[in-house]
């Protein structure tokens, strides 16, 4: 038997190949999106915070004379068709679209994980019950069970946002269940069961904490879409009434302009799209850095 | 095998790190070693001790941070330790094969196996079909597979565990490579079916003079099969030598202490029985744990499906402050039957008294309470303990399960189960995975034991370490039961383990109990001709007689 090994191995200046390593390694602790991401996050939560200390005039009564300005010194984003300033406005709208989005994924986490919790932990019938519920909510469109909760539950800021809530249940369910069944097997369980732990308590100390990781990656990636399905049902002329500066609203009321000002669609659009994104990014680290 | 041919691999002065993001960790230091045509060189070492390191980087296999900084490693005179993947893959299979660890997950689920053989054949040479067929069937038939025709069309889940081992390694000796690294080839297969695919390879290097490097943490496998052993140690070669003279006179400690904690090799004497058990009364008030015509079914597929017996008329008693082993493989129903003793399952048929009380009375707070007198420890540590909790809070949570005690008193009993385990105060505060192998599973044992339970069961508890840590928790586990009078029962497939522990033992096969009574006598004579296979199987023996102990070697006689 005769083996044929050709040639030598091409010598590669090993010192020189280390400083790239080095320089990669460096660069590649800070990353540049994520980073973005908690910019715009922050920022938009310090509108929601304090808009007084980040825009001067006054987002509901609008100034005589100045209405459809363009985007200028005086105002920085140009005014809308009453006067008023579209970057004050802007900014005051945040802690609607913020406080709606939190209220919003808060219900959805809460309900799904105890939902979750109950059908994984249980099991049998009771599982098979609660499980073919979020199979029937998450056949539902989501936009169109948020519009049926709002009619039943009737027009307001408030109430767009616990309809965005309960229509998220069901996906929070599903994957806090997938979660828990799996912990569930998982011997640690089985051995905190054998030294005497009572149901719930093994649920508590054990299955819960295991079983949330990617659930809180879920909930920032549900914030995100909260925020968008919050300003789809302002849009649609479901949530907050006018005047209120309300993402949604707002580009629904520059609409009506947009062949004159395009900017007042425009830039509300661009704050949405740009805290969707953010809140999708910060998701996906959550998820990697999890596991 | 003589000394004026050049030796098929030649590892000269190897030195190997791993970079993470802050720097370069080096694992193997200026490891060197040769294999000549048709020698077989088992590397030896604990997980950690660099050997699978080694041996990956000489197929060029090595993680993507992992890098060879120093040495050569020549294959047949030609230096391959900077090479690239490229390269390295014209020599895969044809001049260098690998025989991976766990052969159920190293074969493509979706793929029939004759497929698989036949993609090196395509690979490497370009041949027509009908010959690669002919040549994969013929293959299937040279490593002792039934049926090859047939076996060439099956899936991968329609093979057990030794016979996909063996398609492996049809793959790895399919272009005669001059050597075939075998990686932890049998430590994932039952002891009789080990044997078997040892006695394989052992089989084809010598029709093919294939040269095979053995990388094992078992030393009883190496003594068994290896011409040299290379003993390894956090990275740097501690030792190396012909087999023979390496077991007669060990020149380093660490591979004395190997030889004798090995228990395959050690040969220890067996346990003294109890003297002054022979007069008590043989009545259920001095036995911890009785079962009786334990019987535990299982329905298959549905409500009316099939009816499985996986454990069939298992009966058994165990005095207390001894130590009965319940031996068997995979499959026998040994893990069923400690579920049902534990009381999470409750038997089909069949009565099982701990401590005089029968559990199938027991239901709810009941069932819980009991819990108190009968622990658990798993077999793997890895698994069993809560990645979130810390280790304090491991211990100290059966004690909140089950008694309203201050804050104060819960530390101080933690603090005294943490000493009896053998475990330093510092570990209290620091979480699972900050915790080697050993010191985990006794952390899981001062669990067991924080409870003060009469019965302590052990699946498979030290088989998931390495040796010698493997031998301190045996240690650890005879001063318990000698301190507190603790009853075992302890499930293992390892019978050089059981020979070393156990007081009696019962021998399991397909749930059925074939063999049972005192160590000594099922070993010395064993009445069922699958106990004999059983103690046949037992690695180590070949060359065990070489190793200098004092204890007589009974194992020699029984085998």
């Amino acid at each position: 038997m005769s083996i044929v090994l050709d040639g030598n191995p091409v010598a590669l200046p090993r010192p020189a190949v280390q400083r790239w390593h080095h320089a990669g390694r460096a660069l590649r602790g800070v990353q540049p999106g994520l980073l973005l991401a908690w910019l715009v996050i922050a920022t938009v939560a310090l509108w929601a915070v304090a808009p007084g200390v980040f825009a001067s005039y006054n987002p509901v009564q609008g100034t005589s004379g100045q209405h459809l300005l363009a985007p200028g010194a005086s105002h920085l984003l140009g005014t809308d068709g009453l006067g008023r300033d579209l970057y004050a406005r802007v900014v005051h709208g945040a802690v609607h679209s913020l406080s709606g989005a939190f209220l919003a994924v808060s219900v959805g986490l809460l309900l799904g994980t105890v939902i979750g919790l109950v059908a994984g932990s249980v099991g049998g019938l009771v599982e098979d019950i609660l499980m073919r519920i979020v199979d029937v909510l998450l056949a539902v469109p989501s936009l169109l069970l948020s519009l049926s909760i709002i009619i039943i539950l009737g027009f307001g800021t408030l109430n767009a946002a616990l309809a965005v809530g309960v229509a998220s249940v069901a996906s929070f369910a599903r994957l806090v269940r997938s979660e828990v069944v799996r912990v569930r097997r998982a011997e640690y369980v089985e051995a905190a069961f054998g030294s005497g732990g009572r149901f719930g308590s093994v649920l508590w100390r054990h299955v819960l904490p295991n079983s949330m990781t990617s659930v809180i990656a879920m909930a920032a990636l549900q914030f995100g879409t909260a925020i968008l399905s919050i300003s789809t049902l302002g849009f649609l002329g479901y949530g907050a009434p006018p005047p209120t500066p309300e993402w949604g609203l707002l580009i629904a009321e520059g609409r009506n302009y947009i062949s004159t000002a395009w900017w007042l669609t425009t830039v509300p659009g661009l704050v949405v799209v740009a805290v969707v994104l953010s809140a999708n990014r910060i998701s996906v680290a959550l998820a990697k850095g999890g596991r | 095998m003589t000394a004026a041919r050049p030796p098929v691999l030649e590892v000269d002065g190897v030195a190997i790190g791993y970079r993470d993001k802050q720097q370069l960790h080096r694992v193997v230091h200026d490891v060197s070693f040769a294999i000549h045509p048709g020698e077989i060189v088992a590397l030896v070492g604990e997980s950690g001790s660099g050997k699978t390191t080694t041996a990956q980087a000489v197929i060029g296999l090595l993680p993507a941070n992992g890098q060879v900084e120093r040495g050569a490693i020549r294959l047949n005179g030609v230096d391959v330790a900077g090479w690239s993947d490229k390269r390295f893959e014209g020599i895969r299979g044809a001049t260098v094969s690998l025989i991976p660890q766990d052969p159920t997950s190293s074969l493509n689920p979706v793929r029939t196996v004759g497929e698989q053989v036949a993609e090196i054949l395509r690979i490497h040479r370009r041949v027509d079909r009908r010959l690669i067929n002919a040549r994969v069937v013929e293959l299937l038939a040279r490593v002792g597979l039934s049926q090859p025709e047939l076996r060439a069309r099956q899936y991968p889940h329609e093979l057990s565990g030794g016979m996909k081992q063996r398609v492996l390694i049809a793959i790895a000796i399919a272009l005669q490579p001059a050597l075939i690294i075998a990686d932890e080839p049998t430590s994932a297969l039952d002891v009789t079916v080990q044997r078997r695919i040892l006695d394989l390879i052992d089989e084809l290097r010598l029709a093919f003079g294939t040269a095979v490097l053995l990388v094992t943490h078992d030393l009883g496998v190496a003594s068994d099969r290896a011409d040299r052993i290379v003993v390894l140690q956090g990275g740097r070669v501690q030792e190396q030598g012909p087999t023979a003279e390496l077991l007669r006179q060990p020149r380093s400690a660490y591979t004395r202490k190997l030889l004798s904690d090995a228990p395959s090799l050690a040969m220890a004497d067996f346990r003294p029985g109890p003297a002054s058990d022979a007069s008590a009364p043989d009545d259920d008030a001095t036995h911890a744990i009785v079962v009786e015509n334990l019987v535990h079914e299982f329905t298959l597929g549905g409500t009316r499906g099939t009816v499985f017996r996986a454990v069939d008329g298992v009966s058994f008693r165990v005095r207390r402050g001894t130590t009965h082993a319940i031996v068997g493989e995979s499959g026998s129903g040994k893990t069923t039957t400690i579920r049902d003793v534990v009381g999470f399952r409750q038997p089909t048929a069949g009565r099982i008294l701990i401590e005089g009380t029968d559990l199938a009375t027991l239901r709810g707070e009941a069932l819980r309470q009991f819990r108190r007198r009968i622990q658990l420890v798993y077999q793997s540590p890895f698994v069993s303990l809560d990645p979130r909790q810390t280790v304090f809070e491991i211990i100290e949570e059966p004690l909140r399960n089950f008694e309203a005690l201050s804050a104060a008193e819960r530390q101080r009993r933690v603090g005294d189960i943490l000493a009896r385990v053998a475990l330093a105060p510092s570990v209290l505060q620091r979480r699972p995975h900050a915790l080697s192998g050993g010191q985990r599973q006794r952390v899981a044992i001062a669990r067991a034991l924080v409870l003060e339970p009469q019965v302590l069961v052990l699946d498979e508890a030290v088989s998931a370490l390495d040796v010698t840590v493997q031998a301190q928790i045996l240690q650890l586990l005879e001063r318990l039961q000698a301190e507190l009078g603790l009853t075992y029962l302890f499930i293992s497939h390892d019978l050089a383990v059981v020979r070393q522990i156990a007081d009696t033992v019962s021998v399991l096969q397909h749930g059925r109990q074939v063999d049972a009574g005192r160590v000594e006598d099922v070993f010395l004579r064993p009445r069922s001709p699958y106990t004999r296979e059983l103690i046949d199987a037992i690695p180590g023996k070949r060359n065990s007689h070489l190793v200098q102990t004092s204890a007589p070697r009974l194992l020699q006689q029984a085998a």
